[in-house]
């Protein structure tokens, strides 16, 4: 048997082909052109070639591929937000991400760990029970547990009464993931770039030329490439890209923090996020213990760190895991937020006829990358707003049809 | 407990007289007192400390600093134990105990080594490729195996009993580095008389001058500058001291290990490490340099280490590492490390990259009789468990191919130099950007984006007398910048190093087997070869941050600071770009990992967040309250009596309110007040309801709106003067509204003169409600007129109670008459005490925050937060009435304008009377129109609130509904678990929908 194991582990022996091709010439003009190669643009791209047979593509990022915040999140993957659009999004995401590895062909890690939410006040507990019911109602795996149950499912937490803030409950989804967030960046560019999209790596977008309520053209670092279509996907930078087509969006951009300690043998096996503590955490497959918190007070367009952040951090890790104090911190970064007033992205038709947008992903970008590719690329390929992207159009601002998501943002912002 | 065989018998900074046991490994031995767990273990002739990550490779100590990448140990055990120390940053005290990580059963035998034999199989990314079939198995068979593969050391499983402290200052000049440089910009600055931070992380300052012999004249000149420095009163040296991270505006922060090397004998009364938060003018960071190791192959076996390290063994801790030794270098420092072990006996070859040798260096050596194999390099090496043999053989020109016989010389100690890297980790972080010096072959510091500047080693200059000049230099400087006076100190002229030629760099080196077979590792923690890299380039992935987030090169605990350069230099070579052109990775703080409990220093456990009191907490306890936490506050939640449950004593202070009086402690609620001649204007803008009309004397109650027109907060807002208001804010809410009315003033408004003060905590409020509650305020405030016709509802007057300062306020939250009294906070709780005392004939009930919401909820009065949840209009809450349509602007005006604000199917505030009047909804419960639907069910609300009502005798909800108020009468259906509970949407206010309680 474990010959067997290895023998199917192992099936597929390593191949030294390149994953994508060197970048060429950037051509003169593509059906569509996508703005930013992070996940969400390189999965549209792959979404477009495979299923629209759109394969005159070319994705442009001003760095390399993957490098922004696909690169720089805490890499959680769940459905269990709030409101019932919301859910019925990420639970298709959920379910893309499930089968991702075997359709790109690369093993994403993609690990079903479990995913706790601890409340430790009554309106936490409220909140836990109103997402448990509308996750239910919608068929997604979800409850409210009490300390015993939280104590089963993760009984490295410290539940004891005694503590400033005790845990009165959690909301539990089983199907709660992380996945490596490089590997699903560098899948989806693999396979796009099979079916002939074109990746541009440091080729950054100065503007775009707008005739007539339609995009023209793109200009780029590397010169003017005509587009038929064009898809802004650059969390961190939508309103400034947004801004080159003349689009104000009503976003915020805030710093996100995020770090991770040393290697550790693994012993926490579950998600475990903390909306009061302001903390979440997970313990990757190198053994890291990757956490996050709150963003960063006052917007700005930096991803320098702060002493601030790792305080704010640590004392909520410690208060959940006092065992930890001698656990050292590895490596802190950021990464940029764009926050909507909403807590939920903004996808789908702009008022540019051929303009379309991916934006609004504040800290919930990672985990909608399959799904966010595949219906914007439904979207861009027929020109209509997809029903799963309906209630994130950008025009629901105008509409004031919300979809408040803050109750279920990881840390409540 | 054995002799130490690799001992010398004089020399080292270590106190021969006191000898420290230790245990490694469940093996006694003897150390010195001055050893680090590194120099004690070599010093026994222990090489082989741990396993790789992957190919759990056996590995030893490579350095004598923070660059380890290997010499890694678990130290303590059973649920007290730190797991990735450095060995060579470990000082050894009596009774340590450490093991090895990362192997079982041991560190020997090691079968996690069975990697080891399938390593072709695993090269860079392999786990992308691989464990994908049968995709059944990934999860529960493959991901399992790969997750117990992981990690390095064990966490520790019981709570950390040290204690960890923070302290903040403040100086002219933070020198980071004791070497010769930082001991001279030390010296410059602290004679000019600026207050002076010098840290190093080693026990003894002296930096590079610690791996040169006693008879250095550095050292007599150390300990002068030293005892200079110790006499200046506003100097501080701090010695175990990492500068970890360089934040904006020249904020750094720096880790002491006050008792760290003291082990269980540390007096109680020290934290175990200190957090240094230094504000500096400017910084001086003489933080030296890095040796890189040569990427040659099988280069990992234990007793292959850094020349320069080597040094650091014999004249620091008087330790040989080996008896026959290899020095293995493309540059003339390692030459130093050749003479010097062969002064202390070691049989030493030199194998030289260079074609000639030819400094000064390099000519002492072959004086000295040392062997040298010019133009060579070590090709491959032998041994299991420490190092045998290396086979070296004369490379071709471009030193791309082995030319001529290859010879095997027998090595238990290869020492390797390939150059330095200065340390620039700190300017990195600084936001400054490196720039690469083909010349010197190495990464330099850029421009200053802060106060800062390099001097020494980690700006490029390697000799000593460069440094001291340098350091002298900087510090001077640093000091004028400050606003000193300074000038360069002198140094004796015999502090000075030979005169060095230029080094060789071949970043790829050829190996005697096969690339596969080769090993040559770049990442000695992480199991990166030169192979690894080459695939990944071959992959596509050119860019650098690809090839280290592929291949996990420079990933490790180590940050990749013996490594991160090597990888470059492959890529480089590779791809043909020049060095400087791929650009470094970003380099992040931490510069050495910190832990999470210096980190968060006393702000843990009971000191984790403040738990803040009303002035009247003392009584709530007395009179066995049960609290609720509320943000930071904590509140009374009900008052039980003996024998009952919350849900009895709840029902009883709602009675006793209803039908007496009941009174609440609201001095939670925040208290902001407002004064200047804007107020009226200010506030006008920042509620939806208008105030200008407000006369003095009254009261309103307000909605705060988001610039997207949601509610943000509610409150009542009375108007004390012409010029002065008192802004009350939910209790949550109070430092958020603060911020949101100090923002709009600040960027928004700057116009407006109103000054906001928090005066939360200086006042304590008495909420008094009830039928016969101004029978109760008479008595209390007899002062006051109680006349409604002169005092109505919404109305507050100022006076005094017993002669003290008050405030009374005609409002409530409850439904009923009410009376809330504001005194200065000390007479809080007297005040309370007398109010009960009073209202015992009434039968004054007091009641918690639980009974607060039952009471207002039967009126139907909102929650902010409850009812609401940030995407909620007034209109939703049927209180168009608070929206002023008719002023010019206020926050959220635009956005109510729009026409969909008002659609009729947004989801609306209603009340919900279960069918069956004992059913109690769960809050958060979604509502369905059609109880016959399968998942996924069509949802068109959500019970916000939800109680048992004794006034009403049943239970009742309030929920949000689409289209609510156009669904009166009708019924919905809620899904539970087990069943549907029916309910009838209705107004959602229960009690007294006239108001004429209130107003009575």
């Amino acid at each position: 048997m474990p010959f067997a194991l290895l023998k199917h582990a192992l099936r597929r022996p390593p191949a030294a082909e390149a994953y994508w091709p060197q970048p060429g010439e950037l051509g003169q003009s593509y059906d569509v052109v996508i703005i930013g190669a992070g996940g969400h643009g390189l999965a549209a791209a792959y979404y477009l070639a495979r299923e629209h047979g759109i394969k005159r593509v070319a994705v442009l990022d001003k760095g390399y591929l993957g490098g922004g915040n696909t690169g720089r999140n805490t890499t959680i993957i769940r459905a269990n937000y709030l409101t019932p659009e919301g859910v019925a999004f990420y639970k298709e995401s959920v379910e893309l991400f499930r089968t991702l590895s075997a359709e790109l062909d690369l093993n994403l890690m993609y690990s079903e760990r479990g995913h706790l939410t601890l409340a430790h006040t009554d309106a936490a507990v409220r909140t836990a029970r109103w997402r448990a019911e509308v996750n239910q109602h919608l068929g997604v795996d979800s409850s409210l547990v009490d300390p015993d149950e939280i104590a089963r499912i993760c009984p490295q937490l410290n539940l004891s009464r005694a503590v400033r803030y005790p845990i009165l409950g959690a909301l539990y989804h089983p199907p709660g993931a992380i996945a490596r967030h490089d590997a699903v960046a560098w899948g989806y560019a693999r396979a796009a770039a099979r079916l002939g999209v074109e990746l541009h790596p440091q080729t950054e977008v100065t503007g775009l030329v707008i005739e007539r309520g339609r995009v023209s053209a793109v200009e780029t670092s590397r010169g003017r490439i005509q587009a038929g279509k064009v898809l802004q996907a650059v969390a961190g930078s939508s309103s400034l890209v947004a801004g080159m087509a003349g689009l104000k969006l009503p976003i915020r951009t805030v710093p996100l923090q995020a770090c991770v300690s040393q290697p550790l043998k693994p012993f926490l096996d579950t998600i475990i996020v903390s909306g009061s503590l302001h903390v979440y955490v997970s313990q990757s497959a190198r053994g890291e213990l990757v956490m996050g918190g709150s963003t960063d007070p006052y917007p700005l367009y930096a991803t320098r760190s702060s002493l601030e952040f790792k305080e704010g951090l640590m004392g909520p890790m410690l208060e959940l895991f006092p065992f930890l104090a001698e656990v050292k911190v590895l490596r802190q970064w950021a990464g940029m937020a764009d926050m909507t007033p909403d807590f939920s992205p903004v996808m789908g038709l702009t008022p540019i006829e051929n303009y379309f947008i991916d934006a609004g992903w504040g800290t919930w970008g990672f985990k909608a990358t399959p799904v966010s590719g595949k219906r914007m690329a439904e979207c861009v390929a027929t020109g209509r707003q997809p029903a799963l992207l309906e209630p994130f159009a950008l025009e629901r601002f105008e509409r004031v049809e919300l979809v408040g998501e803050k109750g279920a943002a990881s840390v409540g912002h | 407990m054995s002799a130490q065989p690799n001992r010398l018998a004089a020399g080292g900074q270590v106190e021969r007289g006191r000898p420290l046991a230790f245990t490694f490994n469940g093996r006694r031995y003897q150390g010195l007192a001055g050893d680090s767990l590194a120099s004690a273990l070599l010093a026994n002739d222990v090489h082989l400390v741990g396993r790789s990550f992957k190919y759990h490779r056996p590995r030893g100590i490579l350095s004598a600093g923070a660059e380890e990448p290997t010499g890694l140990v678990q130290l303590g055990e059973g649920g007290r134990t730190e797991p990735n120390l450095r060995t060579t940053q470990i000082e050894l005290y009596d009774g340590l105990v450490a093991t090895s990580q990362n192997c079982w059963p041991g560190v020997q035998l090691d079968l996690g080594a069975l990697n080891n034999l399938a390593s072709p199989l695993l090269p860079a990314g392999f786990y992308y490729k691989t464990f994908m079939w049968p995709p059944a198995f990934w999860q529960p068979v493959y991901e399992r195996l790969i997750r117990r593969a992981a990690g390095l050391g064990r966490a520790p499983v019981l709570p950390d009993p040290d204690r960890y402290e923070h302290r903040h200052a403040h100086c002219d000049v933070l020198v980071v580095g004791g070497g010769p440089a930082g001991l001279m910009a030390g010296l410059a600055a602290a004679r000019s008389g600026a207050r002076v931070i010098l840290a190093d992380e080693q026990p003894a300052l002296g930096g590079a001058l610690l791996a040169e012999p006693a008879a250095h004249p550095g050292q007599a000149w150390r300990q002068e500058v030293l005892a200079e420095l110790a006499g200046f009163e506003d100097t501080r040296l701090l010695p175990r001291t990492t500068a970890f991270a360089y934040y904006d505006h020249n904020y750094l922060c720096l880790v002491e290990r006050v008792t760290d090397h003291l082990g269980p004998a540390a007096p109680p009364q020290l934290p175990r490490q200190r957090l240094w938060k230094v504000r500096a003018r400017q910084v001086v960071l003489a933080t030296g340099a890095i040796e890189r190791p040569l990427a040659f192959a099988q280069n990992d076996r234990p007793g292959i280490m850094l020349a320069g390290a080597v040094r650091r063994y014999l004249h620091g801790y008087g330790v040989r590492p080996g008896r026959r030794a290899v020095v293995f270098t493309n540059n003339d420092s390692a030459y130093a490390t050749a003479l010097d072990l062969a002064e202390a006996g070691a049989e030493v070859t030199v194998v030289d990259l260079r074609p000639q040798a030819e400094g000064a260096l390099p000519a002492a050596a072959a004086q000295a009789g040392i062997a040298c194999r010019a133009g060579h390099g070590i090709v491959a090496t032998e041994g299991g468990q420490r190092v045998k043999a290396v086979i070296c053989a004369r490379l071709s020109a471009d030193g791309t191919r082995i030319e001529g016989a290859r010879e095997r010389i027998p090595a238990d100690l290869v020492c390797v130099s390939g150059g330095w890297n200065p340390t620039i980790h700190l300017h990195s972080q600084s936001r400054g950007r490196p720039v690469y010096d083909p010349e010197r072959g190495c990464f330099l510091p850029g421009l200053p984006v802060q106060a800062e500047r390099s001097a020494g080693a980690c700006a490029g200059e390697f000799g000593l007398a460069a440094c001291l000049a340098a350091g002298a230099a900087a510090g001077a400087a640093a000091a004028e910048a400050a606003g000193f006076r300074a000038s360069p100190p002198d140094w004796p002229a015999e502090l000075a190093s030979p005169a060095e030629a230029p080094a060789r760099l071949l970043w790829q080196l050829p190996a005697a087997k096969p690339e596969a077979r080769a090993k040559q590792f770049v990442d000695l923690q992480n199991d990166v070869t030169a192979a690894d890299i080459r695939l990944a380039l071959r992959e596509g992935y050119a860019s650098i941050e690809h090839v280290k987030r592929y291949t996990t090169t420079g990933m490790g605990t180590d940050q990749g600071k013996t490594s991160n350069v090597v990888a470059l230099g492959i890529v480089a070579e590779l791809t043909g770009q020049p060095i400087g052109e791929l650009g470094v990775t970003t380099f992040r703080p931490p510069y050495t990992p910190v832990p999470f409990g210096a980190i968060v220093g006393r702000n843990c456990g009971p000191l984790f967040e403040p738990v803040r009191r009303t002035p009247m907490d003392a009584w709530h306890e007395a009179a066995g309250a049960v609290f609720e936490a509320v943000g930071q506050w904590r509140r009374p939640w009900y008052y039980p009596r003996p024998g009952e449950s919350m849900a009895t004593a709840v029902a009883r202070e709602v009675t006793a309110t209803r039908a007496a009086i009941g009174l609440l402690d609201a001095s939670t609620l925040g208290k902001i007040d407002l004064q200047g001649p804007d107020t009226a204007e200010f506030l006008n803008r920042i509620y939806s309801n208008g105030w200008s009309k407000l006369e003095v004397g009254r009261c309103r109650y307000g909605l705060m709106l988001g610039e997207d027109g949601m509610v943000f907060d509610d409150g009542v807002t009375a108007r004390l003067g012409e010029q002065h208001f008192l802004m009350s804010t939910t209790s949550g809410g109070a430092a958020r509204v603060l911020a949101w009315l100090e923002e709009w003033l600040q960027t928004e408004w700057p116009e407006l003169k109103v000054y906001c003060t928090s005066v939360t905590e200086q006042w304590a409020t008495l909420s008094l409600s009830g039928p016969r509650t101004r029978e109760l305020v008479a008595l209390l405030a007899p002062e006051f007129d109680l006349d409604p016709q002169h005092f109505p509802h919404m109305s507050v007057r100022e006076g005094t109670i017993d002669g003290v300062p008050a405030r009374l306020f005609r409002i409530s939250f409850t439904g009923e008459l009410g009376y809330e009294i504001q005194v200065p906070a000390r007479y809080g709780l007297a005040l309370w005490a007398r109010c009960m005392a009073l209202g015992e004939p009434f039968g004054l009930t007091p009641f918690g925050t639980e009974a607060m919401h039952v009471l207002r909820a039967e009126k139907g009065y909102i929650i902010v937060g409850q009812e609401t949840d940030g995407t909620t209009t007034p209109g939703d809450l049927g209180l168009d009435r608070l929206v002023g349509r008719k002023k010019p602007d206020f926050l959220g005006k635009r956005s109510l304008a729009r026409a969909d604000m008002g659609r009729a199917d947004r989801k609306q505030l209603v009340g919900l009377l279960p069918r069956a009047s004992e059913d109690l909804l769960e809050e958060g419960a979604q509502l369905v129109a059609d109880p016959n639907q399968t998942p996924p069910m069509a949802m068109i609300g959500h019970v916000t609130s939800s109680y048992r009502s004794p006034s009403l005798g049943r239970s009742f909800a309030l929920a949000m509904v689409q289209g609510g108020r156009a669904r009166l009468g009708e019924t919905l259906f809620v899904p539970m678990p087990d069943r549907m509970v029916a309910v009838t949407v209705t107004e959602p206010v229960f009690v007294d929908p006239e108001g004429e309680r209130l107003h009575g």
